[in-house]
């Protein structure tokens, strides 16, 4: 084990565009008309049951297929105004193409996601918006964090005649849509032209560079606004619990990310040879591809256990392993390799479920490595509300309706208890939240 | 926003799609779905008189289908309802009291006498319904008992009872035609001499949807017969367009409001029909397929349509297309057009070329280019007749393209600008030609 290798400009310039363009690109015009005539208008269809945000499918693929791509991305809208983006990143194969009728059929769904991304992307590039702003009540709500979960709220809240201001922490609203999707899933700035399209529609303003506990405390909010939605996500990661895992070379997929997301010269980020990653959700899945598109040469993802239990999904997986991600599974990290400080290695050892309960076999072995990922999950800091929030499970505790044990406070996203972590459930708690502040605004 | 209300004969409804009488409007529960899900009106299901007459207990319904199930054509052989009259007379009232803004329209057959119409007519007053509509229509079954298309077949027959009708009923009176005949306008004109408000068609078709190959008998099959029942769904749509044209640009019809019917299964469809007359679209058989949902898509695509070209209400739609309807001595014969294949569209398939070398004008090449399946239009050959593009997988991937200058390598002749027809070319015996 010698000296990290890592660095920038692995691969020729061209091959960075090449590598981060869509994962899935965009239906053609005939290519929709032809897949949305294989929709069969299921009645109380599997598909929308299956959506977090209860879209109504059925009826967007027959607009679509009878020429009113306008009145599909009305459809879509109405119940997830993040519907753009969620047509690009939901998991549409452990969702809504999963319960496909014709998955049962033919082993081949209705291509869902791409044809909301078909209906989505003509609206929008029509620039025009669908909804309207009711007459204003003269509310005034606080939203904090501008990802998934707050923009769908403040949306809602806004349409509703409400009045929203948005406190972000970070220098662009989108949240993880904007820092924590993998690049080829959401290309040429769609995250920030999306937020245009929410903002659109008026009475919602984002204030940067506003944390909660720092620059804004939620007693504040509380006084100076008629109600708070509470949508900051998860700022927290898990350690590993492992031997040396703060030395150089040995880093937080998400900042990672987050950082390959907002570099405008992506052959500037410098990336090892041998990148080893740890986990098995989704971040795992993401952080390994994009080394191995970065140009890294061998990446492993190191998974404690098989790969039915990894969080990420088969077709995750597979897209993992073709791109040429290699998967041990069945094994964990004993403890970080170092040379002058920087981690050159892992040593791992093999791990097996005896009566439901994982154990380390006692069997080791070294792997070298430049890099190494740590994707094992992130975690809610709750300081910042200094124990005015009851928690459930190290994240907010919510009702049905998202309400908190505040009575003027609601939370959802990744921040609040029982979430899926996806996208789209975030759009719903926002959208639920904000149904229910209207409510409560109204009485 | 488009406004979408459509006043019909003084029966107003939020939106002109009605559920045509049939199946779906036979009962109270089904009508009721349906106007949750949102149908602008119904024609509730032909009312006989007592004692009701029966269904079979065996299959109602054929169909044919295109290679992937979609339902093209249904056909059907039930009869009117099959219920007590009263019982529909109370289910009719009760829902009209509680929908009053829906169109609640209901259709009729007894026999032939004034006596029988002029008592079904003062009952069916009574539920406060908005209209009736007259089947003269259905062409199985009761046609065998002299009614339905067994009237709508004679004109005299359909003006005489329509003239009873509108004498023992201060209700508008809608007389529903039949199909099964040879000129559509003469029925229609029947039914406006007799005073008929307005005409709704087409009614089904007859026909045979199959036979079986191993009974050797026509399906639907009942214990080992069949018969002719009434063809509706998709497939008929050409010709109820066509028919409703006719009856809208007729001298005599003209201006008759006309309420559409005949495979409308989505919003264009409607207004299709819209386009060439109809005051209000019909919708059956898409109902029968896909569920009273239908009704959000058309809805939607009518309004967002109309919103795009900035028309505000129905009735500056209705019959804008009739007077592009024509007769075919009235065709330009001087406008030229060529196909042409865009080759970036175009996924080598030559469905295009089998067409038109085997059956038509030898007008499309077959020659590799740099090695690859090529197709391309030979313009000194096209007649422009529209075949390519009609079986060509792709849609706008062949277009018809308008010469406007220069010479038609078919026929070596110079375009000419100006509109000369048949009635004036000299190959016409009877043109109507100047003297030179």
């Amino acid at each position: 084990m010698g000296h990290p290798d890592i660095t920038g400009r692995r691969l020729g310039k061209d091959a960075y565009a090449k590598n981060f363009s869509d994962l899935h690109p965009p239906l053609s015009a005939h290519e929709a008309l032809v897949e949305s005539d294989r929709c069969y208008f299921c009645y109380d269809a599997p598909c929308q049951q299956a959506c977090p945000t209860s879209i109504d499918i059925p009826l967007f693929i027959r607009q679509i297929s009878a020429g009113n791509a306008k009145g599909a991305a009305e459809t879509i809208f109405e119940q997830n105004i993040l519907g753009g983006m969620c047509a690009r990143v939901c998991p549409t194969e452990t969702l809504c193409e999963e319960v496909c009728v014709r998955e049962k059929a033919e082993g081949k769904p209705v291509k869902i996601g791409l044809l909301q991304r078909y209906a989505t992307d003509t609206l929008m590039r029509a620039n025009a918006q669908p909804f309207q702003r009711a007459p204003a009540t003269g509310k005034k709500v606080a939203v904090v964090g501008a990802g998934p979960a707050g923009l769908a709220c403040a949306h809602r809240l806004a349409l509703h005649g409400h009045d929203v201001t948005i406190f972000e922490a970070r220098k662009k609203p989108g949240g993880l849509n904007e820092y924590g999707i993998a690049a080829y899933k959401t290309v040429d700035g769609f995250a920030q032209e999306e937020v245009d399209f929410v903002l659109g529609i008026g009475g919602i303003d984002i204030e940067h560079g506003k944390a909660l506990g720092k620059q804004i405390k939620l007693e504040t909010l509380r006084k100076d606004y008629d109600a708070v939605f509470l949508g900051m996500g998860l700022q927290g990661v898990n350690a590993l619990n492992t031997r040396h895992e703060e030395s150089a070379g040995v880093e937080d997929a998400v900042d990672y990310i987050a950082e390959l997301r907002q570099a405008k010269d992506l052959g500037k980020l410098p990336v090892g040879r041998q990148v080893l990653v740890i986990g098995g959700g989704m971040t795992a899945i993401d952080i390994a591809v994009q080394s191995k598109l970065l140009g890294a040469e061998d990446v492993t993802i190191l998974y404690r256990r098989g790969a039915d239990q990894m969080k990420a999904s088969d077709f995750e997986q597979d897209l993992a392993q073709t791109k040429g991600v290699k998967i041990k599974h069945w094994v964990m990290p004993k403890k970080v390799i170092v040379k002058d400080g920087k981690a050159v290695g892992l040593e791992c050892e093999y791990t097996e479920e005896k009566k439901g309960k994982l154990t380390g076999t006692g069997e080791t072995f070294k792997l070298s490595a430049d890099m190494i990922f740590k994707a094992i999950g992130q975690t809610f800091v709750a300081d910042p509300m200094q124990d005015a929030i009851v928690l459930d499970g190290g994240r907010i505790k919510v009702d049905a309706s998202r309400r908190t044990n505040l009575a003027d406070v609601w939370a959802g996203g990744d921040c609040a208890a029982g979430g899926q972590d996806l996208t789209v459930a975030a759009v719903d708690d926002g959208r639920r939240a904000a149904e229910a502040i209207h409510l409560h605004l109204s009485a | 926003m488009a406004d979408l209300r459509s006043n019909f004969v003084g029966i107003k409804s939020p939106n002109p799609f009605w559920l045509a009488s049939a199946p779906p409007t036979d009962k109270e529960y089904n009508v009721v779905r349906a106007f949750k899900a949102g149908w602008g009106g119904v024609v509730w299901k032909t009312l006989g008189e007592d004692p009701h007459i029966v269904n079979v207990n065996g299959p109602r319904y054929g169909a044919i289908h295109s290679g992937d199930r979609r339902l093209l054509g249904l056909n059907n052989i039930e009869l009117i309802t099959d219920r007590p009259l009263q019982t529909n007379l109370d289910e009719i009232k009760r829902v009209k009291r509680d929908w009053p803004d829906r169109a609640m329209v209901v259709s009729l057959m007894v026999p032939c006498e004034e006596p029988n119409w002029a008592a079904i007519l003062k009952r069916v007053e009574e539920t406060d319904c908005d209209g009736v509509e007259l089947n003269f229509g259905c062409p199985h079954g009761m046609s065998e008992r002299g009614m339905g298309s067994a009237v709508g077949q004679v004109p005299e027959y359909i003006e005489m009872v329509a003239r009873w009708c509108k004498a023992h009923t201060r209700m508008p009176v809608i007389v529903k035609l039949t199909p099964n005949i040879t000129d559509v306008r003469k029925p229609a004109r029947a039914a406006r001499k007799g005073g008929a408000d307005a005409v709704s068609l087409i009614n089904t078709i007859n026909s045979i949807m199959s036979v079986n190959l191993d009974s050797f008998a026509p399906e639907p099959t009942i214990d080992g017969k069949g018969t002719h029942g009434g063809y509706c769904g998709p497939a008929v749509k050409p010709i109820a367009l066509s028919m409703v044209s006719e009856i809208a640009r007729d001298a005599e019809t003209k201006g008759m409001p006309i309420s559409g019917i005949g495979g409308i299964t989505t919003w264009r469809d409607a207004l299709e029909f819209i386009l060439l007359g109809a005051g209000t679209a019909q919708v059956c058989t898409a109902a029968m397929t896909y569920g009273f949902k239908i009704v959000e898509e058309m809805t939607s695509g009518l309004e967002n349509w109309m919103d795009e070209r900035g028309f505000q209400h129905l009735d500056e739609l209705v019959g804008k297309a009739v007077p592009n309807v024509t007769d075919w001595q009235y065709l330009n014969l001087n406008y030229i057009a060529k196909a042409q294949i865009d080759q970036d569209k175009c996924i080598q398939c030559g469905r295009c070329y089998a067409a038109c070398e085997d059956t038509s004008h030898q007008a499309i090449s077959n020659a590799p280019k740099n090695g690859k399946r090529h197709f391309e239009v030979i313009d000194a050959e096209c007649v422009a007749c529209n075949l390519c593009v009609e079986v060509c997988p792709v849609e706008q991937c062949i277009t018809m393209v308008q010469m406007t200058k220069g010479t038609d390598p078919r026929t070596g002749k110079k375009i000419d600008p100006k509109y000369a027809n048949w009635t004036t070319h000299p190959n016409n015996p009877a043109a109507k030609v100047a003297a030179e």
